[in-house]
């Protein structure tokens, strides 16, 4: 009898896997339903043997049953370019395993680091995560070994372990991925967490729009529950607000309160949840946990990378890019590299226009600008954030005048509202923006009245407008207790430096 | 209202249950009403209004059921960038007023957009007319 392994991840789902399944199924194949690759544009990719066929159609079947298909056949699909020249430590097992199986999981080096981490003792594990210079995946790169320590050190009645997967950036799907396809690495991870630092209690906090991830993680925590116990674990689905990603909105909605923004200190680290420690970290953060904790992983972790960008990340190519999927690899790489060595150029085929890193708040970069290194610093020497990995390309049909609108219209929608500049501040912008778009604003009726007589009646031209944008910006970047209104400035400006043209300026109107 | 007290009490030994609680209500009953958020805040000893404020702040809560079938679009950058605003009209156009049409942020389909859900039904790499064709079926 012939098996078949075919992806139950969410993006091949959506691309027809079941369909296909059933197809093989129907012709008396063995289908085994394992994790995807991530090369996504081949889902749904069948592999009998070692080799691939994608993207499969149902009426395509028979044929790879037989052993045709030339066309859609890849080869061998551990040796194809995208997989064999990446650096994967978190995403090591996908495409290989099956999600929900223990033995898949035992037998590829599961829980490894979780028995080693029991044996050393956690000042060790401590001190290990320390070492490996390990910073959180979820955006804003803190070393996680620090944040760790804090918690151990801080006096609590009881602690806690928080997984933040509300992964609501557009443009990444790496937490999706991990909780699909992997789920017992960030349960191992979580249980290592809380035996470091004394948690007894874990919380997975999901976004709502995952479905498949919930039924997942809800199965892969009950499967392992007798292995990471005393540590409990349990999985709490969000309510569609994108801000309850920011770690301090998630703890007050993990609470059953408004998912609004608390003002640090206090840290998390030492009044989190229910007022208790607590350690916030990102999915990929915890899913990385294992391999630094399994023999010798933390000295690996430290070798890879960048500066003080260490380690491997997952990178999300995403929008309109011909070989869009997931793609782990060492700090350094460059976007040219990833958007037309790896991901091939646009869909579309058209010139690439621009490229935004780091998800809705990251910065539009120029092709000009394609050469810098993957990493922290120098994304931030550039105005610009790598976030979560996500990469999301445009062509030349792009507005970019319309993605900053659309990057303040967002940020009015999604604001919690607790502070001014992200609440009043992404209004207005929407307001600048499309004045700016108009040529500049005449004076309005209530300027012109005579008791308004210490006001400037006359008409805003332009360059008031982008100066008034810019300072608006300025205000956000720096007046907002969070990352949604803090950071909006980042696609709305680069926007702005670089596209002007979209907006109706000649590049002398806007200050570099 | 014994179903409000079944759910609260099914979530009753949940640390912070109220989200919980909301999802379930929200997902059997189709709204939480005001009825519903003094029967939940009675029950945990909240008042009302923080009960309000929770399912006023969410986007996955309703006041008012609405029977009608949801087809989830995804708006945001990525599926922006494969030409999903371009679709919209055609949509909506297809949905008259007989289908919801809802914007979400970002199904995490980001490499196969644009994207649609419907209910846990996932859609990938729609054009114009397999959208249109998706709303009438919905």
């Amino acid at each position: 009898m012939s098996t078949v392994r075919i992806s139950d991840d969410a993006v091949a789902r959506a691309c027809g896997a079941d369909r296909v399944s059933d197809a093989f199924a129907k012709l008396g194949w063995t289908v085994e339903r394992v994790s995807s690759w991530g090369m996504h544009w081949l889902e749904p990719l069948a592999e009998v043997n070692g080799v691939g066929w994608g993207p499969v159609t149902p009426d395509r079947v028979a044929e790879i049953a037989e052993g045709g298909a030339d066309d859609l056949c890849i080869g061998p699909v551990a040796v194809h370019p995208f997989i064999a020249s990446q650096q994967r430590l978190t995403f090591a097992r996908a495409g290989k395993t099956r999600p929900l199986s223990l033995d898949d999981y035992a037998n590829s080096g599961g829980w490894a680091g979780l028995d080693r981490a029991r044996a050393i003792g956690s000042e060790q594990v401590l001190a290990e995560m320390a070492q490996s210079g390990l910073r959180g995946r979820g955006g804003a790169g803190f070393p996680a070994g620090i944040k760790w320590q804090t918690v151990a050190k801080a006096p609590g009645d009881r602690k806690y372990v928080v997984c933040n997967a509300d992964e609501g950036d557009s443009g990444t799907f790496a937490d999706r991925m991990v909780m699909e396809g992997d789920p017992f690495a960030l349960i191992e991870g979580m249980a290592i967490c809380a035996h470091a630092v004394g948690a007894g209690q874990g919380y997975v906090y999901l976004r709502s729009e995952y479905p498949d991830a919930i039924a997942k993680m809800n199965a892969a925590i009950d499967l392992a529950a007798e292995r990471i116990a005393p540590f409990r674990m349990e999985v709490r689905v969000g309510a569609g607000a994108y801000v309850c990603g920011e770690e301090t909105s998630l703890l007050n909605s993990l609470e059953g309160k408004r998912g609004e923004v608390r003002a640090k200190p206090p840290l998390p680290a030492i009044a989190g949840l229910f007022g208790q420690p607590t350690v916030v970290n990102n999915v990929l953060t915890l899913a990385a946990v294992p391999h630094i904790l399994a023999e010798g992983g933390a000295a690996h972790y430290d070798a890879l990378g960048l500066g003080r960008s260490k380690g491997t990340m997952p990178i999300q190519i995403a929008g309109n890019v011909r070989h869009g999927g997931l793609y782990e690899t060492a700090f350094g790489v460059t976007l040219r590299e990833l958007v037309y060595d790896i991901g091939g150029g646009t869909a579309s085929g058209r010139p690439v226009k621009a490229v935004q890193v780091g998800g809705p708040l990251g910065a539009y970069l120029h092709p000009d600008q394609f050469d810098i290194a993957f990493g922290y610093e120098e994304y931030a020497g550039a105005d610009a954030l790598i976030g979560h990995g996500g990469i999301v390309v445009f062509d030349d049909s792009a507005d970019m005048a319309a993605m900053a609108r659309f990057a303040m219209e967002f940020c009015a929608a999604e604001s919690c509202g607790k502070c001014t500049p992200c609440r009043i501040g992404s209004v207005r912008g929407m307001e600048i923006i499309e004045r700016i778009l108009a040529g500049g604003r005449k004076a309005d009726a209530v300027e012109v009245l005579p008791q308004m007589h210490n006001v400037r009646d006359a008409d805003r031209s332009l360059e008031d407008q982008v100066a008034l944008l810019e300072d608006l910006c300025e205000t956000m970047k720096f007046g907002s207790l969070c990352a949604l209104g803090g950071f909006t400035p980042y696609p709305v400006l680069s926007a702005l430096r670089h596209w002007p043209e979209d907006f109706g300026l000649t590049k002398q109107a806007v200050p570099a | 209202m014994n179903r409000i007290e079944d759910i609260v009490l099914r979530h009753a030994d949940r640390e912070g249950p109220l989200l919980p609680i909301l999802h379930d209500v929200q997902a059997e009953i189709g709204a939480v009403d005001a009825a519903t958020e003094t029967r939940i805040a009675e029950l945990l000893n909240l008042t009302r209004a923080e009960v309000h404020g929770v399912v006023s702040f969410y986007h996955d809560f309703t006041a008012k059921a609405d029977p009608r079938p949801v087809v989830q679009v995804c708006r945001a950058e990525a599926c922006q960038a494969r030409g999903i605003e371009a679709m919209m009209r055609g949509a909506e156009n297809a949905a008259g007023d007989r289908v919801r049409i809802e914007t979400v942020y970002c199904l995490g389909l980001c490499s196969v957009g644009p994207n649609a859900r419907i209910g846990d039904d996932l859609h990938a790499r729609l054009d114009s007319d397999a959208l249109a064709k998706l709303v009438e079926e919905a």
